[in-house]
């Protein structure tokens, strides 16, 4: 009868209120994810184009079988465009979302470190007011002198239009 | 020790379920004149080992009632009682009372008790009713069971018993709970038990997994030897058991006599029992308490689709060694690749061809896995069959042909309830009752036959009856009369027939429960071509119809068209193209100066450019005449897609796109390419929509 011990609470027991983000950047601005949503980093390949979605939602490609999205964040974050290059990097994210797995990728500038951040010393985002949209932020961490801007997966993989309904009710 | 048995709770209610289906078919498959002694066994066996796991799983309800079903099938099988008729009835009635009970122990729902106890009465009243009958019996057939313990042979009429019980110390080991066994002896009379304890050791000696009791039981209340020789037929190498018939003049134990209970049907009373068992450390298991009976007329259905599947191991064997072979042909590349130089050319497309096949090869054998015979949905027609025609007084035979037909598991969950809705269709419509068909020159007895088999890469099930057949005209008339049809419009006898597919439409002249109301062919055609398939009637005035149903083997592959519209690839099913034409700018005419449609033979229909609905920047044609129209047919839907190219036929696999992302308009799943790339798949309906706003 052995128990199935969630490998998320190991990790917060070990390491007591620390939790590892994976960093990346878009433009000047630094962005973290819990590492542990995190599935794999892969090179930016040419997508299949979706008719008539968004035009952050970039399409579709073959992740060993299954069918993933991809989004531009940069696009989702209303960012100037960039050019996908050789150095362009898919981080491919996945949660559970209404209690169904959920895996999707999105595209970043490129990928820097992984940070441990004491979970104290996040801070609240700010209110930007109507100007920037926080939506998709968890909290801001201070990282080496430079900020950290924490994403909160859940929230990042919803999609309008498709997640809208049941705020919260995601963890199963 | 402690295992905990819910685990095992799932696989017992499947193992019940699936005996339950045994039973039920075995029972309606009994003939009355000529029984098969096998056919009654097997139904036995399947009852013993529902009565076995339930009292496993401490789910007494069960097993009790189990038990008395099961006694009355011994009488059958020994040849102690005739099948008949009512007795069959009453098992029947019995297996759909099991069945309850064993879905609301298993949705934690209370067991509905009323029915429980009716039932079980029935089956006392069958079972003790015939009691004369059986002793009469007795005479010819001899005994063997009872011979076989080792006690005093002994006719096996009701009477009162003294059961003398000496268990071996081992026998707590093998899992056998003599207080659960009393249990069982307390349902069949009036039980007395004195226990033996002088066998006890002192408690420092005492090994609290060894029995060391013995125990004497008065069993009172006309009780046949068998069912006690059931009780005790688990632990009868492992005790000294002495079953004796009890005389009460010299019996002199210290219980008070009770009138013995002969009264045919009478409730047998049940006694609480008062075994002290210091040497069983099991805790006794709570019987499930089966509260007032609150009865729910509307049992919730349940909408959970079995996630579990029954495999033979004769596929999963072909698998393995599918998947060794391609091991092998793996490490064989891989030594190739390992310094290769050109004359190893040949070796390497040798490998690649050796892959390529058994690739193929693993992809059939891993689709076959997923199929199931259809069987699985035909078994449970003889039961509704039989309960239909006597319900309508009609006399009906079910003929079911090609039942080891294998479809996809999908498509069996999902045909089954379309396919009851026509049955029941035919026997109510279809079939006359036996003085028309008399009168019509047929014989008495209607036939309805269900056959599966393929046909190409689909599967056909065909709903035949001998009945009435359909009125071609009657059908007119009614849907004139419910405004369903134009009265001038001119049919042909196809489109008649389909008919009653229409919503709303129903010919029959009165109301029944059984059908009538006018909903359900519509539901039926509806989710039959959601399942991409389609459905057909022939019929023929005065002797019979028959609907057929053509269905996709697997709902997992596809056959597609790929097209490409600029540089972008799209597929559509290969099932929903008619033809593909390049067109002439005569041909197009302008609705409103917007919509565009063309004329192909006598129809006008609408074109839907692909580059435009799908915003498409790349694409090459744009002027009608630069492309290709694909004429396509989705569900009844037609319309033209202009694309620029076609480029050729393949089998695809279907993904979701909703598994990870959204329900795009327009597009029913993805597939991938040869070439890793995703491809959507067309919906065409959804296409039409979306060029229509």
């Amino acid at each position: 009868m052995t128990q199935e011990t969630d490998p998320q609470e190991v990790e917060e027991i070990k390491r007591g209120n620390f939790l590892q983000f994976l960093s990346f950047t878009l433009g000047e601005e630094e962005y973290g994810v819990d590492i542990l949503s995190v599935q794999e980093i892969r090179s930016w390949e040419p997508v299949s184009r979706i008719p008539n979605v968004p035009s952050y939602e970039k399409g579709v490609v073959n992740l060993r079988g299954a069918i993933v999205p991809i989004i531009d964040l940069r696009e989702r974050f209303n960012l100037a465009h960039s050019e996908y290059t050789n150095l362009t990097v898919v981080v491919v994210l996945q949660t559970t979302l209404k209690g169904r797995s959920r895996t999707m990728g999105v595209v970043v500038d490129s990928v820097s470190d992984v940070n441990d951040i004491d979970t104290d010393s996040i801070q609240s985002a700010p209110d930007f007011g109507t100007k920037v949209s926080t939506e998709f932020i968890s909290g801001l961490a201070l990282v080496d002198e430079r900020m950290l801007i924490l994403l909160d997966v859940k929230k990042l993989l919803k999609l309008d239009g498709v997640d809208d309904a049941g705020e919260d009710d995601d963890e199963s | 020790m402690s295992i905990d048995m819910a685990q095992f709770h799932q696989v017992f209610f499947e193992e019940s379920f699936e005996g339950l289906d045994i039973m039920e078919s075995g029972l309606l498959n009994l003939d009355m004149g000529d029984v098969d002694s096998e056919a009654i066994n097997t139904i036995f066996r399947a009852a013993h080992s529902i009565k076995g796991g339930s009292g496993t799983f401490g789910f007494s309800a069960v097993s009790n009632f189990t038990h008395v079903m099961e006694t009355l099938l011994d009488e059958m099988r020994d040849g102690r009682r005739q099948v008949t008729q009512s007795a069959v009835d009453v098992l029947l009635g019995s297996v759909d009372c099991l069945r309850e009970m064993l879905s609301a122990i298993q949705d934690e729902n209370e067991v509905d008790e009323v029915s429980v106890a009716e039932h079980k009465k029935a089956l006392e009243i069958e079972l003790n009713g015939k009691q004369a009958d059986s002793q009469v019996a007795d005479v010819e057939i001899p005994e063997q069971a009872a011979n076989e313990i080792t006690a005093i042979p002994n006719d096996s009429s009701e009477s009162d018993w003294k059961i003398s019980f000496c268990p071996h110390t081992d026998l707590l080991k093998t899992g056998n709970d003599p207080v659960r066994m009393f249990r069982e002896l307390s349902e069949l009379g009036d039980l007395d038990v004195i226990v033996d304890l002088q066998g006890v050791p002192p408690l420092f000696d005492l090994d609290p997994e060894e029995c060391h009791l013995s125990w004497t039981l008065i069993l009172k209340g006309n009780v046949p030897r068998e069912e006690i020789d059931d009780i005790f037929d688990w632990v009868e190498d492992e005790c000294d058991l002495s079953i004796q018939v009890l005389n009460s003049l010299e019996e002199s134990v210290n219980i008070q006599q009770l009138e013995p209970s002969s009264v045919v049907g009478q409730a047998i009373p049940v006694v609480s029992l008062a075994t002290e068992n210091p040497a069983n450390s099991e805790p006794k298991k709570d019987i499930p308490v089966v509260a007032k009976s609150a009865k729910s007329e509307e049992k919730k259905s349940k909408a959970v689709a079995s996630t579990s599947i029954r495999v033979d191991t004769g596929k999963i064997d072909t698998l393995i060694n599918m998947v060794g072979e391609l091991v092998i042909t793996q490490s064989m590349l891989s030594l190739v690749g390992e310094d290769f130089t050109s004359d190893k050319i040949d070796q390497l497309k040798n490998g690649l061809v050796q892959l390529e096949r058994h690739t193929r090869e693993l992809q059939e054998s891993v689709m076959n896995i997923r199929m199931l015979p259809i069987s699985f949905v035909f078994s449970r027609f003889p039961r509704l069959v039989h309960d239909l025609s006597s319900k309508l007084d009609k006399k009906i035979e079910l003929k079911l042909v090609g039942e080891h037909t294998e479809v996809d598991k999908t498509v069996v969950e999902l045909i089954s309830d379309p396919l009851v809705h026509l049955v029941r269709n035919s026997l109510d419509h279809g079939i006359e009752m036996p003085a028309d068909r008399i009168a019509a020159g047929k014989s008495e007895m209607g036939t309805i036959t269900l056959e599966a088999y393929h046909r190409g890469g689909n599967i056909v099930i065909e709903v035949k009856d001998d009945g009435k057949g359909l009125n071609k005209d009657f059908l007119r008339t009614k849907a004139i009369e419910k405004g369903l049809l134009d009265p001038d419009a001119v049919l042909t006898d196809k489109q008649c027939y389909e008919l009653i597919f229409m919503a709303g439409f129903s010919t029959a002249e009165k109301l029944t429960d059984v059908s009538g109301r006018g909903v359900g062919m519509d539901v039926v055609r509806r989710n039959i071509q959601s399942l991409g398939g389609n459905i057909e009637i022939t019929s023929n005035l005065g002797f019979g119809s028959t609907i057929s149903i053509n269905l996709p083997l697997t709902l997992a592959i596809l056959d597609g068209q790929s097209i490409a519209v600029g540089d972008e690839t799209f597929i559509v099913p290969l099932g929903s193209i008619i033809e593909s034409i390049k067109i002439s700018d005569k041909m197009v005419n302008r609705v409103a100066g917007k919509g565009e449609t063309f004329r192909l033979r006598d129809e006008y229909l609408p074109i839907v450019r692909m580059h435009n609905v799908f915003n498409v920047e790349s694409a090459k044609a744009t002027k009608l005449t630069e492309g290709l129209l694909v004429v396509v047919d989705g569900q009844g839907v037609r319309c033209g897609l202009f694309v620029d190219d076609l480029l050729g036929q393949q089998q695809v696999v279907i993904k979701s796109l909703e598994a990870n992302y959204r329900r795009v308009e327009g597009v029913s799943s993805a597939t991938i390419l040869g070439d890793g790339s995703v491809a959507l798949i067309l919906d065409i309906p959804g296409l039409v929509r979306l060029s229509n706003q």
